[in-house]
């Protein structure tokens, strides 16, 4: 049986959609997972040093566990936004002659391998050898390690128990600022007090059992739950969501453009991705706060120029250089219906406009860091309305990839094509380098004049270059229907 | 009203279809029957100009559909689920498609009281999103989207499948009227023999991407089909 379901595990493994995606997106994926591994062993390895150097008097270990019931309820935070039981799966299992207890163990103990499970490892593994090579008690270190790892795995499990539960969500975010606060004004240290336990257990190492027995019982919990809902109107259903109606009327002002940028609203707004593109694009304002704020970056203007393009143009750059795959699904009926391919292409330009003057407005409070950054923004900003807008249009005419918008937000890479990767030149290098030539050889001031030059100049030529894209895209309607209809 | 002249499709070597020639006057009711891959819906997506025939040349109304764009205006078609947007509940989506087809919400609302009975109170009002309708809600919503703007000619390609029975006598009910007074040139594909013989005036079989039959229907039709495909 178990062979059976490794067998089904290997083929998910290496046929998932992961696995078929450009050569260049699997090897910077590949990088990201390795950078975040090397995170993690960087700084399991490096806490031990470190504390010691900060806190010379204190035991580093003593300092950590006073801190890991933070961990513990962050971590269970973390997950509860990000992880969900893998049960869609067993949807085909139900019917084939397999026990339901086999199954109920089967989810469970694959969840116990799940990316959040293993993270960890990287940290509290080399911390505990850096440990035991410190002169620490190797009984005591592996009997804390074990802990750790039994910890891990109660967390998982008890997330699942309060998956989904707003007021345990609400109760656990509540404890996590009491015991800061509470740690803060000295009235009651349970984090520290929760820390002396763990001590203790490095030093009578047998007790780290009690995690063990913690695992079991939130294990069998999970099991006596998931059991009684292996049913399809139970676990196994896809929630079906209330649809939300907004009324968008208002927007019948724009004429004849009205109906694409009604739907292109509520696109964004109902589909998981779309929407993480757009909330995202409202923490790109605060790109700016990294750049503006760091001495090493105080005289590299160019730099300063590109986070400046970031914090207006969040969403011009994540949304626009997936159109028209947003649209993917039902590519074939638009291409059908009588319209102007025009007013489809208007009605993105336009959302990108108004989101980048929307977010040029909130950008206003970078004032504060002095008139030169700002007016580096509002360049910035022209350049994205006026450029980046329209290019971001024509680049769209090679996308040839398929978004299936029911998929999730956050980390999905589907509908990435070379085209995302060479856009970036004309979209942030150009606009880079030509501040910084204008800026070196001739002054100061013609860099801000020259980028913004060519912003409005992009504008008024608008609606030339619109005559061009929308020919380039019905030359390649075939070819991007065909593309749009193939599952990725 | 269609003329298909020599139509081809190939993919590499394999050919999956070629139609010599077939017209259809103005208000017909035309049906195409024909196993998996006999090459219906790529002649129904070669006529709504979305994939290129090899060769050869449709015109719908007299507008060659691959070089004019024309025959939007009077043409409604409803292929798959891929021409509903799923993240649409489907009054928007209908709104949505009115608002295309000319249409003010009065007209709007108005068409979709027509659908009443068609509807079955499944459609309208369930706060739901195109995508989280049944396969069979689905096609009621794109069938009934298809017929908006009075088009002159409608392309339906298996609008029986998925269809409960009520449903399917329903709109067997809704395509009769709708060619009733010979002005509108109807397009279906359908795997059930006894709903477009019904239905239809005229049916073609395709096998592998050629015409093998072509007959108007009479009460004999049926027997033949059932005959043709058992063999």
């Amino acid at each position: 049986m178990i062979s059976h379901f490794l067998k089904l595990e290997w083929k998910q493994f290496f046929r998932s959609a992961a696995f078929g995606k450009s050569i260049g997106i699997k090897i910077l994926m590949g990088f990201f997972g390795l950078y975040l591994i090397a995170m993690f062993l960087f700084m399991g390895i490096g806490a031990f040093y470190g504390l010691k150097k900060f806190f010379p008097e204190q035991d580093p270990l003593v300092l950590v566990n006073a801190f890991l019931l933070y961990a513990i309820i962050g971590d269970l935070i973390f997950r509860y936004l990000m992880q969900q039981l893998p049960v869609m799966h067993i949807q085909p299992f139900l019917t084939l002659p397999i026990h339901k207890n086999n199954i109920v163990h089967y989810v469970l103990l694959k969840s116990s391998f799940s990316f959040f499970n293993v993270m960890g490892l990287f940290f509290y593994i080399p911390f505990s050898l850096v440990l035991i090579k410190e002169g620490y008690a190797v009984p005591g270190v592996l009997g804390w390690c074990a802990l750790m790892m039994l910890l891990i795995q109660s967390v998982n499990f008890s997330n699942f128990l309060i998956n989904k539960n707003k007021t345990a969500f609400g109760v656990l975010f509540v404890l996590l600022i009491g015991f800061f606060v509470t740690q803060q004004y000295q009235l009651f240290d349970l984090p520290g007090t929760l820390g002396k336990g763990f001590d203790f257990v490095y030093r009578d190492p047998i007790y780290s059992l009690l995690g063990l027995v913690l695992l079991l019982v939130l294990y069998q919990l999970n099991f006596k739950q998931l059991r009684s809902l292996v049913y399809l109107d139970e676990a196994v259903s896809q929630k079906v969501k209330e649809a939300n109606t907004a009324d968008l009327s208002w927007i019948e002002k724009f004429g004849d453009v009205a109906p694409f940028i009604k739907n292109d609203i509520r696109l964004i707004w109902r589909n998981k991705r779309t929407k993480t593109v757009f909330l995202m694009s409202f923490l790109f304002l605060f790109y700016g706060l990294i750049f503006y704020t760091m001495d090493a970056y105080k005289d590299s203007l160019p730099m300063l120029m590109f986070a400046s393009l970031f914090v207006t143009g969040g969403f011009t750059l994540n949304y626009g250089q997936f159109i028209p795959a947003w649209d993917s699904a039902h590519y074939k009926m638009l291409m059908s219906q009588s319209f102007r391919y025009r007013k489809f292409l208007e009605s993105k330009w336009f959302l990108m406009v108004a989101m980048t003057t929307l977010l040029y407005i909130l950008s206003f409070p970078y004032l504060y860091f002095g008139t030169d950054i700002f007016l580096m923004i509002t360049a910035g900003a022209i350049f994205n309305i006026g450029f980046n807008s329209l290019f971001l249009l024509y680049a769209g005419s090679f996308n040839r990839k398929r978004i299936d918008l029911t998929k999730g937000g956050l980390g999905n890479t589907q509908g990435t094509g070379a085209t995302q990767f060479l856009i970036i030149i004309p979209l942030m290098l150009f606009p880079m380098l030509l501040f910084w030539v204008f800026d070196k050889f001739v002054g100061y001031n013609s860099g801000f004049v020259v980028v913004a030059a060519v912003g409005i100049t992009s504008l008024l030529l608008k609606n030339y270059a619109m005559n061009f894209i929308e020919k380039k895209y019905i030359k390649d309607k075939y070819v991007m229907i065909n593309a749009f209809g193939k599952e990725s | 009203m269609i003329t298909i002249d020599n139509i081809s499709k190939k993919y590499g070597k394999a050919v999956v279809l070629n139609v010599e020639t077939i017209t259809i006057p103005k208000g017909q009711s035309f049906g195409l029957v024909g196993n998996n891959g006999a090459g219906k819906t790529t002649l129904f997506n070669i006529l709504l100009d979305l994939i290129r025939p090899t060769t050869g040349k449709i015109t719908n109304n007299n507008v060659e559909v691959n070089t004019s764009e024309d025959w939007k205006n009077f043409t409604g078609s409803f292929i798959d689920e891929s021409f509903l947007i799923g993240y649409l509940t489907p009054e928007e989506y209908f709104e949505f498609v009115g608002d295309l087809r000319g249409m003010n919400k009065a007209d709007v609302a108005a068409f979709i009281a027509k659908f009443d009975v068609f509807f079955n109170d499944e459609i309208i009002g369930k706060k739901k999103y195109l995508r989280d309708l049944s396969k069979g809600n689905q096609k009621k919503a794109g069938i009934a989207a298809a017929l908006m703007g009075n088009p002159q000619v409608v392309v339906l390609d298996e609008p029986f499948a998925n269809l409960d029975p009520t449903t399917q006598i329903r709109l067997k009910k809704i395509l009769k009227e709708l060619t009733d007074n010979k002005e509108i040139t109807l397009l279906v594909s359908s795997h059930d023999l006894s709903h477009v013989t019904e239905v239809c005036d005229r049916i073609v079989v395709l096998d592998k991407g050629i015409v093998v039959k072509d007959i108007e229907t009479s009460a004999a039709t049926l027997k033949e089909l059932e005959s043709y495909f058992s063999a």
